[in-house]
This record gives C-alpha cells, structure tokens and sequence, in this order.
C-alpha cells in the first residue's frame, strides 16, 4: 500500500509498482484505524457491506482493492500486507493456508458456520454460490437440458444453431473457471465429452460470469456454460435466458476469506470476518450483494447440489504440473484450431 | 492398664495406605499403557492413511519416450483430509531433481519398493509425519529412480492423542477410586476377626478366665494360643495366691486362737499374780498378732481383690451397722461408746462388698484403738452431692504432727502411737479401696482432740 488514495470511490489503475496486478481500488473513509481488503468480488457488490461495517465501526477507514483470483494469490505469496483476503478460488485460498500463509481466528461466528464452510480455523466460507447453465429458450425450443448428457445430445442434434454461440470460462486467464473445469473433470467423463461437443462448436472464452449472462441476455449466445449461479439469477428474472442446476451435478463454489500472516491490522480483518458471518452480515450478503448466504438446509434440500470441498484435493491441480496437463488437455478438447 | 498402652500406628491405615499406593501405582501403569497402545494405533492409522496417499501417487506415475507423467489423483490429497484438517505437503523426485511439489521438503531415507517408510520430521517450522516411496520407472528408456514424498501436520493425530489421553487419565482416575473404595473395604474386611475377637475379649467380666473357644482365621491361631497359654498360667497363678491367702489366714488364726485359748485357760487356773500379768500380756500380744496377721490378709485381699472385683448393688447403711455391730465387745472392754447415725433415705453403691467391708473394718478399728478408755466414736453416714460421706470421729491421741498423706502408706505409722502396737497396713487397706471404686480418704486433726477420718465412696 505504497499509493494513498483519499477519495471515495472508484479509481481505475494499473499496478505498476507491485507485481501483481489489482482491478480498482476503492477507500470508505472513516476513522484512523485502516483496515486493507484484497478481494475478488466486485466493490459495487460489497459495498452495503462496507458501510454496515462502517456504521458498526464508525473509526474504520476501509481500503477496498478488486483483483482477480490468481493475483489474489500471487499478492499473497509476495507478502503483500492485506488485513482481510477474500476470493472465489477456493482451491487457491487452500493453498495459502496449506502453505501457512493464513493465521488463524476463531470467535462465536466461526465456531457456528458448518464444518465443510471451514478449514483449519483459517479459512471461512460466507456464501455458496451454484455453478449453472444459462441457456436461452429459444435456441433449445422451449425445452431447455436438464442434463450434460441432455445438452450434449442437443447440442449434436443441432450444430449449426449453437456453433459460435457458446460461451464458458477461460481456465487459462479466469481462476475460478480453472476451478470449475478440474472440479468438472474430475466428476465424470461426461464432462470431457461435453468439452470435446463444445470444442467443435468453436466456443467464446470469457473470464467473468457477467459477461456470459449478458452475451445470454443480447441473444449473442445460447448458451453459457459454468457460470455463478448468483450472478444470473438477479438478473435473469425476467426474459429469454433460463437458469439451469444440471440435475446429474452440480458444484456449489464457496467463498472463501482468510486473514494473511502479513497482516498489519489482523484484529479488523478478523472484525470484518465475523461481521461477514454474523447474522446481519449474512442477511445482508443475501440481500444486497445478491450471494446465497451459507445454508446447510439448501444444500440438503438439493441432492444435485455438491459443495467444493474445502480439503487438501484442491491443492491437487494447483501443482503448476497438474495445472500445465490439465491446460494442455483441455486446449486440446475444447480448443480446436 | 490399657490407657498404658501407647498404639504404634493402625494395621487398617497402615493396610489402606498400601492398597492405596499399589492402586496408584496401578493406575499410573494403566494411563501409560492405554496412551501408549492408543498413540500406537492412531499414529499406525495415520500412516495406513498416508501410505495409501503416497502409494497412490507412486503408481500414477509413468515413464515414457518424452518423459515422467505426473498425475497426482485427486482421492489421494483428499483422503489425507478424512481424519482432520492437516496441512499436506508433497514433493516428487526423479532422481535427485524435483519434478513437482515443495522443493525444500526434505526426503528422508526410504526402502525401494512401493511399500511406504515413514518418518516424523520438521517442516516449515511445524512437526509433519511423512511418508515416502520410491520407485523405478522407465524414462526415455533409463531406468530412474522416482520417489515421493507426501508429508501431512499432525493437528489431527495430536488432537486424537489428546481426547485418549484424556481417556486413559479418566480411566485411571476411575480405578484410583475404584481401588481406593475397594480397599477400604477390604482392611475392613481382613480387620473383621480381629476386631469381633477384640471385642469380644474387651467384654469380658473381670473373672472370666476361661480360654478363648472363638474360631479365629489361621493368622491369628498362634496368637490365640499364646493368649489362651497366659490366662491359663494367670488363671492358675490366682488360684494360688487366693489359696494362698486362704491357707495363710487359717494356718496363722487358728494356732493364735488355740494359744490365746490356752493362754486364757491358765490365766484362769493361775493365782499368782506376777503369773496372771504375764499370761495378760501374752493374751494382749496374741490379740495384736491375729490383729496384724487379719489386716495383712485383708491388705493382700483388697490388692487381689481390686484386680477380681465381683461388683454388686449394695446398702451402705446395714453395712455400716453391721460392722460397727461386730466392734461393740472390743469398744466396751474399754468402755468406749459407739454412736452410729445414719439417714432415713438408703445409700446404695455398686462395689464389692468385701472391699467395702474391709475398708469399714479398718477405719473403726482404728478409731477404737486409739481411742482413749471411756471415750467416743462417732460414725456418721450422709451423702454428698454423688457420694456417699462416712465421717469417723474418735477424741483418741489424734495423729500428730507428721504428714497426713503419709500415713495411709504402707507400714507408715504415726510418730505419737509407739505405745500401741499396729501393723501400719489399716489406713492403706481404706485408701486402696478409696481408690478402687473412685472415691477418696482424708484423715485430719481434730479440733479440741482426736482425729476425724473422711471416706468418699460414689453412689450407684
């Protein structure tokens, strides 16, 4: 945190003395007492989240910085010093807090969330998000996939109505969508085969879920594959596009904070965290940024729903060989030129 | 007799208290073994667990023309998370070359083959335990040596260790207190005999001298046999002195009596009076004799007797007549008055009666023998808060000026009574008695002449 920022707002810039690099940053002032946030959700999203904290903590000035979540990591591994991490890349928090870069906490609103929401009193989950298919009505007649054999199946039958018109997330660039794809992989072949369809219908890479469900909502494409659940369905209440759980799986991406060893003000990382999980915070996540907060009940309610477990599997294709194969491959099936 | 006895500790204490350390030592021994075989067999599940995860890796691993195939399964770091939330470490060799994983995690010696070593070592500051196979797998056509190394926190392990620890510590707690309760009963128990058999030897009347017929464990038939051996000897001991004192009285009285017969038959045939004075003397001399020779009898008869009580309900009152009643010949051959006064109420004492006798014989006699002729004994009877008092008062020499509390010694007599002759034994007898039933004996100077003598004896 070498740049002050004094304003209130959005300030768009590029890293250009850290070697990671960071979206925008954003300063709620407020007190003398700085607390630092790295994270990966949008500040828009967290916003009403910031000021309940502030209005709790009236002598907090929070510092809000947006990086994706393989900056987040890289952040992390240099050392940089943030009070709070937050990120969608569950397998790369794991990480961090495998290698001991997370220090632990432990207060009334860690010991009540679930033990999957949690490991090692390090890392906490404060919303599960479903990973969906948005798919548009029209380009399925009316009878959208329930399946990924379904939708494999459509997607034969009719190549020509969905060719250029699929889109998914860039494993390469996007950490989450790496997480979605190895978690894919790794629950059944059928999501090869589908890798392989959607490969020969030459697929639109995106990075963010926003970007998939506005390409749904212009028409621009039929389909988008992988995409945060939360997202979609706050937008997509009226119209064309239709939200799809495949009923054969699917996975419930958990967002994860940890509070870095580096941190200078670990008291008001862990102070954000327990507010993060505290009723009011959780009813606010739900309300105002649009995430499902944790709930074992909805998870019990859908069988379909599988949680990506937060244990040491994750750390498996975070191993640069692991990752370099899987990339390989999956450029192999999915990008075809 | 018993209050002499100074006890040197308790056979109960002494048997709980080594119940007690045996139990904790026990207890102590069960702790260790419970955690040693519980840490044992979590580190061996532990291990069960990381072997399968390195063998797992191991075996994914493929030669090849371009090169070593890594292919971690997901299964293999996902089952290290079954029992806790440790942190996993790995790192894969080829030869000496890391391939992938954590390069600084050190690599500890491993036996060739895919069974798995483990080892308990430090990484990053944290104690890890780690697994390691090697292998040997066919790249670019040389055979190269693989191995892996999978290294997993032991936060699950200690915290298993620590809830059977836990346990163990319970466990041993529990058999402390078990054993503890245990044996309190069983010096309860073992103490049993002996004490019924103290018991019942403590109920015993003073002049049960039968053997002990009780059946006793075997431990304690020795000790039964030396005790029946010394009542049997005791038993025969006080058979001799009671014949003893019994053959000693009639073989001293009944020679007296025949000289004092013989001495007053002559006195009567005889006119001479040089002679008459002579065979006076000699009748006075045999009096003071079997007067002497009584009171030893009745002074070695109090001593057995205060041993051999045979206690009873008795009515002072009679007594004290009857054995003023016994004194009249003597006192009026001297023409000394007797007056006895008594209350109307009975006084009733649990003693023995022949102590008591004796005790009163005594005192009167003395009181009658040092009175002067035509003088007066009072015996007066009353009680006193719970005693019974017997005053007797004589107007006699008095005792003089020597110490009050020596004369009820034995022969002690007092400077002033060389005239009139007296074994020293009367006033002993009345004080051991005093003794005996708890009462006490005072003798003092009497104002205007005379001595007054104060028995105390408790009431019933």
């Amino acid at each position: 945190m070498r740049h002050v920022i004094a304003a209130i707002g959005l300030t768009l810039w590029a890293g250009c003395v850290q070697a990671y690099e960071i979206e925008e940053e954003a300063v709620f002032a407020g007190g003398a007492a700085e607390l630092s946030i790295l994270s990966t959700t949008d500040t828009e999203a967290f916003a009403p989240l910031i000021t309940a904290f502030q209005a709790a903590n009236p002598d907090v000035t929070l510092r809000y910085t947006v990086a994706n979540s393989q900056e987040v990591y890289a952040a992390l591994q240099e050392g940089a010093a943030f009070d709070l991490a937050i990120s969608s890349a569950m397998d790369l928090q794991l990480k961090l807090a495998n290698d001991g870069f997370a220090q632990g906490h432990g207060s009334a609103e860690t010991a009540a969330l679930p033990g999957w929401a949690k490991w090692r009193d390090q890392l906490f989950a404060f919303a599960q998000e479903p990973v969906v298919i948005i798919a548009s009505r029209v380009a399925f007649d009316g009878a959208p996939p329930r399946t990924r054999a379904e939708l494999i199946d459509k997607l034969r039958d009719a190549p020509d109505q969905f060719a250029g018109r699929i889109g998914t997330y860039d494993p390469v660039r996007s950490g989450a969508g790496y997480l979605f794809a190895t978690q894919d992989a790794r629950q059944s072949d059928t999501s090869w085969r589908l890798a392989e369809v959607v490969g020969g219908l030459d697929p639109q890479l995106f990075t963010t879920s926003g970007d998939m469900i506005a390409g749904v909502q212009s028409g621009e494409l039929a389909l988008a594959y992988n995409v945060l659940g939360s997202y979609a369905t706050a937008r997509l209440a009226e119209g064309d596009a239709v939200v799809i759980e495949a009923v054969d799986f699917t996975h419930v991406l958990l967002r994860t904070a940890l509070i870095p060893r580096t941190a200078e003000r670990a008291d008001l990382g862990a102070a954000f965290l327990d507010f993060l999980l505290s009723e009011d915070g959780q009813r606010l996540i739900e309300s105002e940024t649009g995430l499902p907060r944790i709930n074992e009940a909805a998870l019990a309610a859908g069988p379909h729903l599988r949680p990506i477990r937060l244990d040491p599997g994750l750390l498996v294709f975070v191993d640069p060989l692991m990752r370099q194969q899987f990339l390989n491959e999956w450029t192999a099936a999915v990008v075809q030129d | 007799m018993i209050s002499a006895l100074s006890p040197s500790g308790s056979i109960r204490q002494r048997l709980v208290l080594i119940l007690l350390v045996v139990a904790a030592v026990l207890a102590g021994l069960l702790y260790l073994s419970v955690r040693t075989v519980a840490d044992a067999a979590v580190e061996t599940t532990q291990d069960a667990i990381l072997g399968a995860a390195t063998v797992a890796i191991a075996e994914e691993l493929r030669g090849g023309d371009d090169g070593l195939t890594v292919e971690i399964p997901y299964a293999a770091f996902s089952m290290l998370g079954a029992t806790g939330q440790d942190r996993v470490f790995y790192r894969i060799l080829v030869g000496d070359e890391t391939v992938t994983g954590y390069a600084d995690l050190p690599v500890p010696e491993s036996v060739s083959g895919l069974s798995p070593t483990f080892v308990s070592q430090t990484y990053q500051g944290v104690d890890v335990r780690t697994g390691v196979v090697s292998r040997a797998v066919l790249v670019d056509g040389v055979s190269r040596v693989v191995t892996v190394v999978v290294a997993q926190t032991r936060t699950a392990q200690d915290a298993i260790s620590r809830q059977m620890a836990n346990r163990a510590a319970a466990l041993g707690l529990g058999f402390f207190a078990f054993a503890a309760i245990l044996s309190i009963f069983t010096a309860r128990s073992v103490l049993t005999p002996l004490n019924r058999l103290a018991e019942a030897m403590g109920r015993r009347g003073p002049q049960d001298l039968r053997p002990v017929e009780r059946a006793v464990p075997t431990e304690l038939v020795p000790l039964m046999r030396a005790l029946n051996g010394f009542i049997a000897r005791l038993r025969g001991a006080l058979t001799r002195t009671e014949t003893f004192i019994t053959e000693a009285a009639h073989h001293v009285r009944t020679p007296l009596a025949t000289v004092r017969a013989q001495a007053e038959i002559a006195l009567r045939q005889t006119d001479d009076d040089a002679t008459r004075a002579t065979l006076r003397n000699v009748i006075r001399a045999v009096d003071d004799s079997a007067r002497s020779a009584g009171q030893l009898l009745d002074h070695a008869t109090v001593v057995y007797r205060t041993d051999q009580r045979a206690d009873e309900r008795l009515e002072l009152g009679p007594l004290v007549f009857d054995v003023v009643d016994s004194f009249y010949p003597t006192a009026d051959m001297r023409d000394i008055t007797l007056r006895m006064d008594a209350p109307a109420e009975k006084i009733v004492l649990q003693f023995d009666r022949l102590l008591i006798e004796s005790a009163l014989r005594n005192l009167i006699d003395n009181a009658v023998k040092y009175s002067f002729a035509d003088g007066i004994v009072e015996i007066n009877l009353s009680t006193q808060g719970a005693f019974a008092r017997l005053e007797v008062n004589d107007r006699g020499r008095g005792i003089g000026a020597g110490d009050t509390a020596l004369l009820a010694g034995r022969f002690q007599r007092g400077d002033n009574v060389q005239d009139v002759i007296g074994s020293g034994l009367g006033l002993t007898i009345v004080r051991d008695v005093a003794r005996a039933i708890g009462g006490s004996f005072e003798i003092a100077e009497r104002t205007g002449g005379g001595t007054c003598a104060t028995l105390l004896l408790p009431l019933a």
